[in-house]
């Protein structure tokens, strides 16, 4: 569990990009933080690795106040992905996932073999554990990134706009891989992104910020979207237009969706057992 | 009589290759004030460029510096220096004044090397937990090398260049057989010994030009390569200046 307690950050130019900010996030689910452009975001995810440093208040992992921690130490235990992927280039991709471990004295051998199951993990071929960053696609260094972040099978995975970066088709991929990967491997991520449909498609608990890293509203995504606490919320997760309003019209007897657009949904059909 | 024939002659000469004030001698006299100036220059300027490069603090030491560089007077420096430290310290003395050529050509690869790197990959080296040290080691050296033997090349052509001004305050070199051939009209010997020095510069600057290339990594010349995993042929294209190649064309 991390949990942030009345943070403040104001940066030494007089930002205050960050006011007064608690939240708790669950261990072992997905929590995204969304909001636009300068709502904090990513001074907030840096702020659990201790890139960055709250001006005042707390932030515990597990009960641990991150401020007693060394953070090298701190950054070695959690995984860190960001959209760039930040790959080194003039090391192999298989050195690249291995970088953490060896950091911590993981001999080679064993180093370089961890590496090559993640890239299974991450769904990467292993013949590409040769190359070099620049010899990889866009969609191929985000997963070398993901591979990277999990390499000390850390707890607490922090991933920032990690899929910003790729075509739509290879975003999809990676979003449901991401979704396999956290069944599977039990981690507490938490993801920053600006794409409200990528927030709802990922997010247990998805939280939405304005400016300050105020939070406008946090719950899961059902929640928000039949109680946008605010027209703020509404507007930014779209429920009033798009494919997000529907309405129901009939037709022939039947009942059928439309969407904000015109366009036709879908049937309205009787729920099934839950 | 054809000056370049006699020039070559002199330099065919056998006498003129063995014994005290032989070519042999007069070369190990320039490269060993160039070496010296080089490596002590290196030991200033690299880690304090590094220093500027990674901590971004002191900018304007740099570029302050490799300007000032432009302007400095290095003979009228050399004598001030042997003046002041007196004539049986000129040689510290012009170590110390061709060391002050090299420093800002120097500093400024050290730095610049650093400085090109993007940032983001520093930062996700930061948030991955490597240290500064390791940080500095393992990411930005490598990748700045290349620069920093760019720096090194200029500074060693600069010092191998001026150190031809040694000879005047007595300390030989291969300047010193121009001096002697202006006082003794010896054409020959003269423009013997102005070929040699350019020679020498030449073959310098291709070796430190093939440094360079050495240095670039395989991971950054790779990305510049339609397919991965084939061999280096080693004409690839690298970071160093375009007029690079138009000289190593020359030789
Ligand atoms: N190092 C810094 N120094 C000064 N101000 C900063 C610094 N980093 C961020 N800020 C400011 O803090 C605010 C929040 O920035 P942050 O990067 O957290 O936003 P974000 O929500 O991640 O935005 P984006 O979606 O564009 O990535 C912005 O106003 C930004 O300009
Ligand atoms: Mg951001």
């Amino acid at each position: 569990m991390i949990e942030f307690r009345s943070i403040s950050k104001r940066f030494d130019d007089g930002t205050l990009a960050v006011d007064d900010f608690s939240l708790v996030i669950p261990s072992r689910r997905i929590t995204v933080l969304v909001g636009s452009s300068g709502s904090g975001k990513t001074t907030l995810l840096r702020m659990i690795n201790r890139m960055v440093d709250a001006t005042t208040g707390a932030l515990e992992i597990d009960g641990e106040n991150v401020s007693t921690i060394e953070p090298v130490q701190l950054r070695r235990r959690i995984g860190y992905v960001m959209q760039n992927s930040g790959l080194l280039p003039h090391r192999r991709v298989i050195d690249n996932i291995a970088t953490v471990p060896r950091l911590n004295g993981v001999p080679k051998k064993q180093a370089h073999e961890r590496a090559l199951e993640l890239m299974d993990t991450v769904g990467l071929d292993r013949e590409l554990a040769e190359r070099y960053p620049a010899q990889l696609s866009g969609g191929q260094q985000q997963r070398v990134g993901v591979a990277r972040g999990l390499a000390v099978d850390p707890n607490i995975l922090l991933m920032d706009e990690p899929f910003g970066a790729v075509d739509p088709i290879v975003r999809a991929d990676l979003q449901q891989e991401l979704l396999r990967l956290q069944r599977e491997l039990d981690k507490t991520v938490v993801f920053v992104t600006h794409d409200i449909d990528e927030a709802f498609l990922l997010g247990h608990q998805v939280v939405i910020l304005e400016k300050g890293g105020r939070i406008a509203q946090k719950g899961t995504p059902a929640e928000i979207l039949a109680n946008p606490a605010s027209d703020f919320v509404a507007s930014f997760v779209g429920a009033d237009r798009g494919k997000r309003a529907l309405s129901i019209q009939t037709i022939d007897g039947a009942q059928v969706l439309v969407d904000g657009d015109g366009n036709l949904a879908g049937r309205l059909v009787e729920a099934g057992p839950a | 009589m054809n000056l370049f024939l006699d020039a070559f002659a002199w330099l065919a000469d056998p006498a003129n290759w063995v014994g005290s004030g032989s070519i042999p001698q007069r070369l190990a006299e320039h490269l060993r004030y160039t070496g010296l100036a080089v490596l002590v220059a290196s030991l200033i300027a690299v880690p304090l460029g590094w220093w500027i490069g990674h901590t971004g603090r002191g900018r304007e030491l740099v570029v302050g510096l490799t300007g000032a560089a432009r302007a400095l007077p290095s003979f009228g420096l050399l004598f001030l220096f042997v003046m002041v430290a007196g004539v049986l310290q000129r040689e510290p003395a012009s170590v110390v004044v061709l060391m002050l050529l090299a420093v800002p050509p120097i500093l400024a690869g050290a730095y610049a090397g650093f400085e090109v790197i993007d940032r983001r990959i520093i930062d996700a080296a930061r948030a991955m937990g490597m240290t500064e040290w390791q940080i500095l080691w393992k990411v930005e050296v490598p990748l700045g090398l290349p620069l920093l033997f760019g720096g090194l090349r200029s500074g060693v052509l600069q010092v191998v260049a001026t150190a031809v001004l040694i000879s005047y305050i007595g300390l030989g070199g291969l300047g010193y057989d121009i001096v002697q051939g202006i006082e003794l009209r010896r054409f020959d010997q003269m423009l013997g010994s102005a070929i040699l020095i350019i020679a020498l510069a030449l073959l310098l600057d291709a070796a430190f030009a093939l440094l360079e290339r050495w240095a670039v990594p395989r991971g950054v010349r790779a990305g510049r390569l339609p397919e991965p995993r084939t061999a280096p042929t080693g004409r690839r294209a690298t970071a160093e200046s375009p007029a690079t190649t138009e000289r190593e064309e020359k030789n």
